[in-house]
């Protein structure tokens, strides 16, 4: 495992006092490491933004520390701090061409001005605007303002780059282009990159690592993939990605481990290794495209009963929705191949198979 | 420029000629004013001829010189003053909200709207209160109170318009809080500054209801110098006096007005 770069223990935020108080971030602890895309991913108010803040110093944690590379930065001014941000807004100075926006941070380090401005020309380099040192900012467009931005935050090479949602103003093309960019700048800088977004596919596709927050907690950090196929709350399972959620009773599995009882004898085994306390009546999640359906006569272990209520074609796959005896609706995403798959039509009789390792327990 | 021809205005009949008589209402006194500043005849009203002999004799009379030095004296001070407290006050304002906010605010706006006579006796009443001796000091702290709001609002203006981030970003970029101030907010503020020391110097400058009441003997503005002429009797001396001032105002007036358009 690589080096923790920043470490939070235990932070909290609060704003505002008496009964106007409001918990940003509520006793959050978290590591990232050296040279990773960490991504903080949740809805607006969940506290990304503020964790964000507060590693770059921008306000001051009510509890808990953050530390950099295990030195606590509590007090440390944003100026002391070898972190830089892309902010939401760019907030590129108006009144500085784009070349003197980049070195603005190399000077405040007192770097010559010769090797500030080399410094200048390689940042343009590498964001591909060679060519426009000497414009006003509010002669580039919305993208090129942005791989400005990213330029003079990446030019005092920082430990740590901060971006706060800095692809939310661009139009789709341009936010696909800047993610392959991004991604691109973060390998060959090999700066750690820590990134804020309510984007869940942005999330996806950048990250190496990502923390999933709710109501100023994380609730699960792992990578894209472990994010997805394995989540471990509702709120996780439902943000990314669609999820069918379904409630059962956990037993002992027949080979050990733990089934799932939806009742009347609809045991599942379950791949997972639960850890939970909770037995009776708990959160299951399981992904649309994970299910398939087949013909009710066909006996099949790991498999439920139901009527198709609902049928969309999407030409890549096909929608089913399936009425569980029982359980209430499912969502069945099937892809549509060369004919090969029965179709089904409203009011069929159906099974749907639920393999073991597609179904997870949720913690809530 | 084009006319909008949906304009209810142009229903009006008569909106050309009202129009003019408005603005020949407006400043046809100042033309003549100026017109009669080139008056040969020692009475102002009465027209011989064209000088321009007026001004030298404006301009090389002492007790006008003494008097539109003073006037440069308490205009400065009070512009140099007012303008630091009140960018002082507009950094201070927003900062973030507060307790009181929307009061203070009205406060600082509020010497706009008391009437100056108002204002005049009772600076005058709390300088005899408190024992200062009255002269060219007691006019600059008058003016500069007066001065206050008028540099306020350019300036606050300016910087309710910038993006709060933008000190962020400077900070995060190793600039200390100093720094930032000079490197980032200064250079954006500065349009709204000089907007606002342009618009207090000209009105005090140009004040004589609050000069006259503090002033005293010895402190003799401008306005005052002005008036007190004119009781003796107006000769084009006055007129170009005036001519000259209003030619120092407008100056005033159109670089602060462009200054303030100044946009990045």
């Amino acid at each position: 495992m690589s080096e923790v770069v920043i470490s939070a223990q235990s932070v909290s935020k609060t704003f505002g006092a008496g009964a106007d108080k409001v918990t940003a971030l509520d006793d959050v602890s978290v590591d990232i490491f050296q040279n990773e895309f960490f991504t903080m991913l949740g809805p607006s108010g969940c506290g990304k933004t503020t964790l964000l803040r507060l590693i770059g110093g921008f306000e001051q944690a009510s509890a808990g520390q953050i530390l950099l590379e295990g030195q606590a930065l509590n007090d440390l001014p944003p100026f002391k701090r070898p972190i830089n941000t892309v902010f939401q807004s760019y907030a590129l100075f108006p009144h500085l061409t784009v070349r003197q926006n980049i070195t603005f941070g190399l000077e405040m380090k007192s770097i010559s001005r010769s090797d500030a401005n080399a410094r200048a020309d390689e940042m343009l380099e590498l964001v591909q605007l060679a060519q426009y040192g000497d414009r006003s900012p509010s002669q580039l467009s919305g993208g090129q303002q942005q791989r400005i931005a990213l330029a003079r935050a990446l030019a005092p090479a920082p430990k740590v780059l901060l971006l706060d949602e800095p692809l939310s103003a661009l139009d789709l093309k341009l936010r696909k282009e800047m993610q392959i960019e991004l991604k691109r700048l973060q390998t060959e800088t090999g700066i750690t990159f820590v990134f804020v977004t309510h984007d869940q596919e942005e999330a996806l596709a950048m990250s190496d690592r990502i923390a999933v927050m709710q109501s100023g907690k994380i609730l699960q950090v792992g990578a894209p993939r472990e994010i997805y196929e394995q989540p471990t709350h509702r709120f996780v399972a439902d943000f990314i990605g669609d999820s069918n959620f379904l409630r059962g009773d956990l037993v002992d599995g027949p080979h050990g481990g733990h089934a799932i009882s939806f009742g009347e004898g609809q045991v599942i085994n379950l791949a997972q290794d639960v850890k939970s306390d909770k037995l009776k009546d708990v959160n299951v999640s399981i992904r649309p495209e994970r299910l398939s359906i087949t013909d009710a006569q066909t006996a099949k272990s790991n498999q439920l009963t139901g009527t198709v209520t609902f049928v969309t074609y999407f030409g890549t796959d096909t929608t089913y929705r399936v009425d569980l005896d029982g359980q209430g609706p499912v969502t069945v995403r099937m892809q549509n191949g060369d004919g090969a798959n029965a179709q089904f039509g409203k009011g069929d009789r159906v099974g749907v198979v639920m393999p073991p390792e597609a179904i997870r327990v949720l913690v809530d | 420029m084009k006319v909008d021809a949906s304009n209810p205005l142009w229903r009006f009949r008569g909106i050309t000629s009202t129009a003019m008589l408005f603005f020949a209402y407006l400043y046809l006194p100042i033309v003549i004013l100026i017109a009669l500043s080139f008056n040969e005849n020692r009475l102002a009203t009465i027209w011989t001829g064209f000088t321009t002999d007026w001004y030298v004799v404006a301009l090389s009379n002492d007790d006008m010189l003494r008097a539109a030095q003073n006037s440069l004296v308490v205009a400065v001070s009070a512009t140099v003053i007012a303008t630091i407290a009140a960018t002082l006050a507009a950094m201070g304002m927003s900062r973030g909200r507060f307790r009181g906010e929307t009061g203070v605010s009205a406060m600082l706006a509020l010497p706009l709207l008391v009437p100056e006579v108002v204002t005049a006796i009772a600076t005058l009443l709390f300088f005899v209160a408190i024992g200062i001796k009255l002269g060219l000091v007691t006019i600059i702290i008058a003016h500069t109170v007066f001065c206050i709001p008028f540099a306020y609002l350019p300036i606050r203006a300016r910087l309710e318009g910038m993006d709060p981030s933008l000190t962020e970003a400077a900070n995060d970029l190793y600039a200390n809080e100093w720094k930032a101030f000079r490197r980032v907010t200064l250079p954006l503020l500065w349009p709204g500054i000089l907007s606002g020391a342009m618009l207090s110097f000209i009105i005090s400058l140009d004040d004589f209801v609050i000069s006259y009441f503090v002033g005293g003997a010895g402190a003799t503005t401008l306005p005052i110098y002005i008036f007190g002429m004119i009781r003796i009797g107006i000769t084009p001396e006055v007129n170009a006096i005036s001519a000259m001032m209003l030619l120092v105002s407008i100056i005033f007036v159109s670089v602060s007005f462009l200054i303030d358009r100044i946009r990045y």
